[in-house]
């Protein structure tokens, strides 16, 4: 399992990295839940994301307003994934909990530590595919630098 | 020699013209913090629902004085400088916690009561009857500036002003009721998320006053149907130009306008719908037909419900070309799983990755870069005319006027 989940984190970050968003709804079940929230609002409990889908479709959404109507400069991702801790089952799905770095690479070529936190998974197999069907990134700092357009 | 720096001139009388120095200057930003921060405004501080018991505290600030806002021993709220009258540390380190009755500095152990008095002095006798401080030191003469507080709507307010008058009177009553519109009732808050924005603090506060962008700049709203500047509404600014609220109103009026397809608009499209319209599933919970109500609260504040995404927002700044929004997302107290879970969805309207404000993030940015070798040019914010009345349209920057309004009036500009 451990190797699985390392595969699929590591063909997860590939996809962002590499622009191909329209590849990364595909790595979730319908329905799902992905979320992106902090390290202190994950401590007190509070509910709220700074992206929230709880369908496939709502992350489809997600990549079509940021390929079609939001505006923001260009700028790109390099995700780098540690090894998963695997938590054991629950409710029928996989737990794993993964930290990851993201440095986000701007237009004009500044370079950055954008985020870093760790990804809180729940994974569960689909015709032979391993996929999330939560995935909750945990950022440990609160603090977002200007925008979040392109998904952890 | 040192000479110090002129004092600026503001060019001519309108208000439809800014001067670009406004938004980069050293001595201007300083004079800001003196004059409108610490000046007679009423900042916003935070949500009494944060303070519910004796000792219960947060810290944040007032312009870039560090303050501590705590629940007091008979219920009322205080507000004080975090800052040890001792050597000047921060006194409380926490961003929130409880406190019991007092506050110790961790350098000296210098202790403050609830109302941020001095009532401790470690070692003040001394140590085996040597040292210790004169006998001419008297406690009651140090102790950090003590702000006054006010509360409405939930909100908690702070001023270092005696003169700034009381808080129902500094909104008006037609601010005050828009205001109570959505804050008429215990809030829950559902998170919160601190955006750090590479402009000056002014650049984000006219962002939210021009009601003229938000279908421009922001084309998920146009592109997926949801708001443009042909539907109903307009913008309500007060008298002395300084808070301003602007609302949406749909009637379904607008349905065959093809304003923005006749003037080459890139919003226009017709080939995008939601796979996930669940998204806008929205409940009118204010009895009347608002879908989006933004209101300012001169200097620091917005007030935001946007469908059923309710947010606080405080705008802190940071020097000349930086600042902070401190976003506090918020759902009633008697919400009901459905209505949270909507929230929850609409949250993603706004915020940092907010379909409809990661762009409010950056395209100060883009006007602070724009303008860095534009000193003596100045803006044009002519859309709507030259006053900073209310109108009963939003293709206006009458709220962006009254901003400046009341900005010179503090000013001495």
């Amino acid at each position: 399992m451990l190797e699985r989940v390392s595969r699929l984190n590591a063909e997860y970050a590939r996809a962002i990295d590499d622009d191909r968003l329209e590849d990364w709804p595909d790595f979730f079940t319908e329905p799902c839940l992905y979320s992106i929230t902090s390290a202190d609002n994950h401590r007190q409990g509070m509910p709220v994301g700074v992206i929230y889908a709880d369908s496939k479709g709502m992350l489809k959404d997600r990549v079509a307003a940021l390929r079609e109507a939001n505006v923001y400069e260009r700028q790109s991702y390099r995700h780098v994934v540690g090894l998963p801790a695997i938590l054991g089952e629950r409710d029928g799905a996989v737990r794993a909990e993964t930290p990851f770095l993201v440095v986000r690479i701007m237009r004009d070529g500044t370079m950055a530590l954008f985020a870093t936190g760790r990804y809180l998974d729940a994974l569960v197999e689909e015709a032979g595919v391993l996929r999330f069907r939560e995935r909750v990134v945990v950022c440990d700092s609160s603090r977002i630098d200007t925008l979040l357009a392109i998904p952890l | 020699m040192s000479t110090s720096p002129p004092r600026r001139e503001w060019p001519g009388a309108t208000l439809a013209r800014v001067p670009y120095w406004v938004y980069g200057d050293e001595a201007n930003y300083r004079a800001e913090l003196r004059r409108i921060f610490e000046g007679p405004v009423w900042n916003y501080v935070g949500l009494e629902s944060d303070l519910a018991r004796t000792g219960d505290f947060r810290t944040t600030f007032v312009g870039e004085m560090p303050v501590v806002v705590v629940r007091g021993e008979t219920g009322e709220i205080h507000a004080f400088e975090n800052r040890c009258a001792h050597r000047g540390a921060l006194i409380a380190l926490d961003d929130c916690g409880s406190t019991g009755k007092r506050f110790q500095c961790v350098y000296h152990a210098w202790s403050y009561d609830l109302r941020g008095a001095l009532v401790g002095v470690a070692f003040e006798k001394g140590a085996n009857g040597k040292g210790g401080m004169p006998e001419s030191f008297c406690k009651a003469d140090h102790g950090p500036r003590q702000l006054r507080t006010a509360t409405i709507g939930g909100l908690v307010f702070a001023s270092l002003s005696p003169a700034a008058p009381p808080i129902e009177e500094y909104l008006g009553e037609a601010v005050r009721a828009r205001l109570l519109r959505v804050l008429g009732r215990p809030v829950q808050v559902l998170g919160r998320f601190v955006q750090a924005l590479p402009n000056n603090w002014k650049l984000y506060v006219e962002n939210v006053k021009d009601t003229y962008h938000a279908s421009l700049l922001h084309t998920f709203f146009s592109t997926f149907h949801i708001s443009r500047l042909t539907q109903g509404g307009g913008v309500l600014v007060s008298p002395d130009g300084a808070h301003h609220v602007s609302a949406t109103i749909d009637r379904g009026d607008d349905r065959g306008s093809t304003a923005y397809r006749d003037q080459g608009i890139r919003s226009e499209s017709d080939r995008y719908r939601l796979t996930d319209p669940s998204l806008l599933d929205t409940v009118k919970e204010f009895g009347d037909d608002i879908q989006l109500q933004i209101l300012t609260v001169f200097p620091n504040l917005v007030v935001q419900q946007v469908y059923n995404a309710l947010a606080v927002r405080q705008v802190l700044p940071k020097g000349p070309g930086a600042m902070e929004l401190h976003w506090t997302y918020l759902g009633f107290a008697d919400d009901t799983a459905e209505m949270r879970r909507r929230r929850l969805r609409q949250a993603n309207l706004v915020g940092p990755a907010g379909y409809v404000s990661m762009e409010d993030g950056c395209v100060g940015g883009f006007v602070q870069r724009g303008v860095a070798a534009a000193e003596d040019a100045l803006s044009v914010v002519n859309m709507g005319g030259e006053g900073a009345e209310s109108q009963d349209t939003r293709a206006t920057e009458a709220a962006v006027r009254g901003f400046w309004k009341a900005y010179r009036a503090y000013m001495g500009y």
